[in-house]
């Protein structure tokens, strides 16, 4: 009945509205232009971050709340943010 | 060092949609055109500000950028313009850092990052009406104390919005703020700023959850799109329609009054079958393009756009386009022009080249003069359930650009160069009411730009028809209709060699060429050409609207239509992705492709019409 506390998932994963904070951006390959930019964006560990909207299609994209702004991402974009749960 | 100075040349920068150019203009007086959507300014805009001391001072607009580390040719600009290494530009004297106040945890990253240049700056953290309305209390003098340069408040929308901001930039420019330790996290300091200076009540405003939990919702925001399109369409034929009927009536009045003043001859046929029927067939179009673009404006004002482009991006990446293409392609729908710049903001080379390619498919302004004339005399104006069925026609030719669109896209897809990903990453802004003076300021513009379009280049083309259907005049034992002799006839009659396959005659071939400078152009054309060869007294569009519903067939309506959706026309669209694009194999490309769908589509809806009538 004892579980840690976080189990790790990325944002792709989430359900809607299920709060969570950053632990990682991982890079798909060495140059990964989109995981640098996502940190730019303001996704760094420890920064909460939730899902707010899935699109209609596919439940693609995901619009995302992260700080005080909302982004839309798509799913091979979220997958690269790694979250626990708070 | 620079201690003393005043500063000569500042350049506006921050994140995207944070109001630079809103600020920008309060600043300059000037009027370039802002939205509810990150990446409106692709290039950067000059100004000059007149301080209340009677200084002048050179303000730039920079496109917004998320990080100096650009990711597309318009964050490119804004990032070499920063460390002085544009080709055009020195670097400024002043950096003025422009931040959403509603917005700091995204905008003050950029802002410190920025402060790493180590070059003076002041923040200006703008819509700060919004956050006081939104209960967000920032500490400006904390502010300015922890990041070490000055920062003022403004309301850019507002007249006195920028009076600190101007008392600041009269005096002495600042000190450089002093160099933050080499290794400072800017995330954490971030976070450190608004711990310490901002009192955030929630993270984003309650009101806009709400319309977004309904905007958004998978279901209902897709039927919310739909309609927004449809009444679009339906109230730019039916709330324009007494507008039309007056300016069509004051037409027919005018060419009344020339033809009752002057004497049968030359100079009565130029005023009358050259150029009050060449522009006035244009210029009946007016009320249309103000309804249009009061639709546009009112959408970009909002925020809907960017909501639109997460409710369509699955549709459009599953085609092979971007969803980041929807804005620019949207905006073509006013003109390709703008739109095709629009793809600046568009990261990768790819995705870019491939907007920039299907853009011209849009409906553009200029062809709803064309698309209504046609549509007008050939479809009857009966309703389904409560929607007109000449609107419907309309949204059809409107829905057969986008497929065109959207089947270049796949099919370019399937040639495919392998795919590589292609970010999203879209900002979706808080919800703004629109500014209904900026709206009236873009109507006003647009209605100017279609005036002037009208008295120019549309009255030089119908006087230039006019003259190419009348001369040379027939010898007096010629039998047939005095315009086959003409130059006009000739050219016509030659063309429609080429053009009778899709069934048309060779009055429209004669359209098409001063089609080519303005595609609104091919209806003066139309207009000038049975003027001249009914010598008939009306010459309004509503009479040019009768006359084709008689002599053309039903099928070659179609076909012109057809036509219309994708034809290569106006060559300052062609000029344009040959300079976007940087290539001229591209160019010719794109242009033989048009070329060729077009041709293609006009020939199945001339013989699918035929055929079924």
């Amino acid at each position: 009945m004892i579980l840690s506390s976080t189990i790790l998932m990325t944002l792709a994963d989430l359900p809607l509205g299920t709060p969570t904070i950053v632990r990682n951006v991982v890079p798909q390959n060495p140059q990964d232009s989109i995981a640098a930019r996502l940190k730019d964006l303001g996704f760094v560990a420890g920064e909460p971050v939730s899902l707010v909207a899935f699109g209609p299609f596919g439940a693609d994209p995901l619009l995302v709340q992260i700080g005080f702004t909302r982004f839309a991402l798509r799913r091979s974009e979220a997958a690269r943010v790694e979250v626990e749960n708070v | 060092m620079s201690e003393m100075a005043l500063p000569r040349s500042i350049a506006l920068v921050g994140n995207p949609n944070c109001g630079k150019t809103a600020l920008f203009n309060r600043l300059t007086g000037s009027r370039q055109k802002v939205a509810n959507y990150a990446g409106v300014t692709v290039e950067r805009k000059e100004g000059v500000l007149n301080l209340p001391s009677g200084r002048r001072v050179r303000v730039l607009d920079l496109p917004g950028a998320y990080s100096l580390n650009a990711t597309s040719p318009d964050e490119a600009v804004t990032r070499d313009v920063c460390l002085g290494r544009h080709p055009d530009e020195t670097l400024p004297d002043l950096l003025l850092c422009v931040a959403d106040a509603t917005n700091l945890r995204l905008h003050l990253r950029f802002v410190l990052e920025l402060r790493r240049l180590g070059r003076p700056m002041i923040l200006a953290l703008n819509m700060a009406d919004a956050a006081r309305k939104r209960g967000i209390r920032i500490d400006i003098a904390a502010l300015q104390t922890e990041l070490g340069f000055p920062v003022v408040e403004t309301i850019a929308i507002q007249r006195d919005g920028a009076q600190d901001l101007l008392a600041r930039l009269d005096g002495q420019l600042p000190a450089v703020p002093p160099a933050p330790e080499a290794d400072l996290d800017v995330h954490a300091e971030t976070r450190r700023l608004i711990a310490h200076a901002v009192t955030m009540p929630a993270p984003t405003s309650p009101r806009d959850a709400a319309i977004d939990r309904w905007v958004l919702h998978p279901v209902v925001g897709v039927l919310i799109l739909i309609a927004v399109m449809v009444l679009m369409f339906q109230a730019v034929f039916s709330w324009a329609t007494p507008f039309q009927d007056a300016i069509n009536a004051a037409v027919g009045w005018l060419t009344g009054v020339v033809s009752s003043l002057l004497p049968e001859g030359m100079l009565r046929g130029l005023l009358t079958d050259g150029i009050i029927a060449g522009v006035g067939s244009v210029l009946v179009f007016l009320p249309q393009i103000i309804i249009l673009f009061f639709f546009i404006l009112v959408l970009e004002e909002s925020g809907y756009l960017p909501r639109a482009a997460f409710l369509l991006d699955r549709l459009m990446t599953s085609s092979g386009l971007s969803g980041r293409a929807f804005i620019p392609l949207l905006s073509s729908f006013a003109c390709a022009i703008p739109g095709i710049m629009a793809t600046r903001s568009i990261p990768d080379p790819r995705d870019r080249l491939l907007t920039i390619l299907v853009a011209p498919m849009m409906t553009c302004s200029a062809r709803w003069p064309v698309y209504t004339l046609l549509v007008s005399a050939f479809v009857p104006d009966r309703r389904i359930g409560f929607l007109g069925l000449q609107g419907l026609v309309m949204f059809a030719l409107v829905i057969g650009g986008i497929a065109g669109a959207l089947a270049v896209s796949l099919i370019s897809r399937f040639l495919g160069r392998k795919l590589a990903e292609h970010a999203l990453l879209l900002e979706i802004p808080a919800w703004r009411l629109p500014n209904w003076r900026d709206v009236l300021i873009g109507l006003r513009e647009r209605a100017v730009i279609f005036l002037r379009r009208a008295g120019t280049l549309i009255l030089a083309l119908s006087v230039l028809l006019w003259v190419l259907s009348t001369f040379p005049t027939p010898p007096a034992d010629w039998t047939r209709p005095a315009i086959d002799y003409s130059f006009a006839g000739r050219i016509g009659h030659a063309l429609a060699i080429l053009f009778s396959p899709i069934g048309f005659n060779w009055q429209i071939c004669v359209a098409l060429i001063p089609g080519l400078a303005a595609r609104e152009a091919a209806v003066a054309g139309l207009a000038s050409v049975y003027a001249v060869s009914a010598a008939s007294e009306d010459a309004t569009a509503a009479a040019l609207g009768q006359a084709l519903s008689t002599q053309w067939s039903l099928a070659t309506a179609m076909a012109l239509l057809a036509w219309y959706i994708f034809a290569p026309q106006c060559l300052a669209t062609i000029a344009v992705v040959r300079r976007e694009s940087g290539s001229l194999k591209t160019t010719i490309l794109a242009t033989l492709l048009l070329a060729g769908m077009a041709y293609c589509a006009s020939f199945f809806a001339y013989h699918i019409t035929l055929a079924l009538s």
